[in-house]
């Protein structure tokens, strides 16, 4: 009984946040805004729906599978989202207009000043 | 007023389908909670259709991988059978290859670079 509880709660906590996370990548105005609300937002609401399932099933075949999904996803999604974003600042995608500060662009001018200066 | 409007719509498309899914059609709770996951999805696939530029898409295709494998998971409790899982698992591993593989297209560089 506790652990159905339990298991629903994680599992609507997920969902909840995976909802939340698809609303900002439509709503928010810009590329990096979109991937930082969406890959926090998703990555922990599939992480908890995961969690969900491993306290449902128990260590069963199913939950042992979703528990080392859980973990691979933790693991690998902060990787790729900056990955992305790296590559979309360097590919020449502006940051929206109500930017405040743009830290990355003068720390590239000073890396290309550097190689100049080698070179 | 263009973009009052867009707001205007999406607002009312989000309260009718949560209406729908929660007060209109009977089925069992997590036939419900599956529904929210499918609307995840297509709000995705409309980031991904009319993005402005590419990596828009690409976000958006990363998004897309990982809603799927919750959506699996909850086949898999719904259905009974665990190789729901076994599909997630490989999805899962494949999407972060895509990621990376379109991050270092995007940025302009080779293969072997």
């Amino acid at each position: 009984m506790i652990r159905e509880i339990f298991g629903y709660g994680f599992i609507v906590f997920g969902i909840v946040f995976d909802f939340f996370g698809a609303l900002g990548l439509v709503r928010l105005p810009d590329v990096y805004n979109r991937l930082q609300a969406a890959t926090k937002c998703v990555t922990f609401g599939s992480a908890g729906i995961l969690f969900g399932v491993f306290i449902l099933e128990g260590f069963a075949s199913g939950g042992l599978k979703s528990l080392i999904c859980m973990v691979f996803i933790l693991l690998t999604s902060p990787v790729a989202a900056h990955a992305i974003s790296r590559a979309a600042y360097r590919s020449g995608v502006k940051p929206a207009k109500e930017t405040v500060v743009d830290l990355y662009a003068d720390e590239l001018k000073g890396s290309e000043k550097d190689e100049n200066a080698k070179a | 007023m263009s973009r009052t409007l867009r707001w205007f719509i999406g607002l009312l498309l989000v309260i009718a389908f949560i209406v729908f899914n929660f007060a209109i059609i009977e089925v069992e709770f997590l036939v419900r909670l599956i529904n929210i996951l499918l609307m995840c999805t297509l709000m995705v696939i409309f980031r991904v259709i009319f993005g402005p530029s590419a990596a828009d898409r690409v976000v958006a295709v990363d998004i897309f991988g990982i809603i799927i494998v919750g959506l699996l998971a909850l086949v898999s409790l719904f259905t009974g059978a665990s190789f729901f899982l076994d599909i997630a698992m490989a999805w899962a591993l494949q999407s972060f290859i895509v990621s990376l593989a379109l991050a270092k297209f995007l940025e302009g560089r080779h293969m072997d670079d």
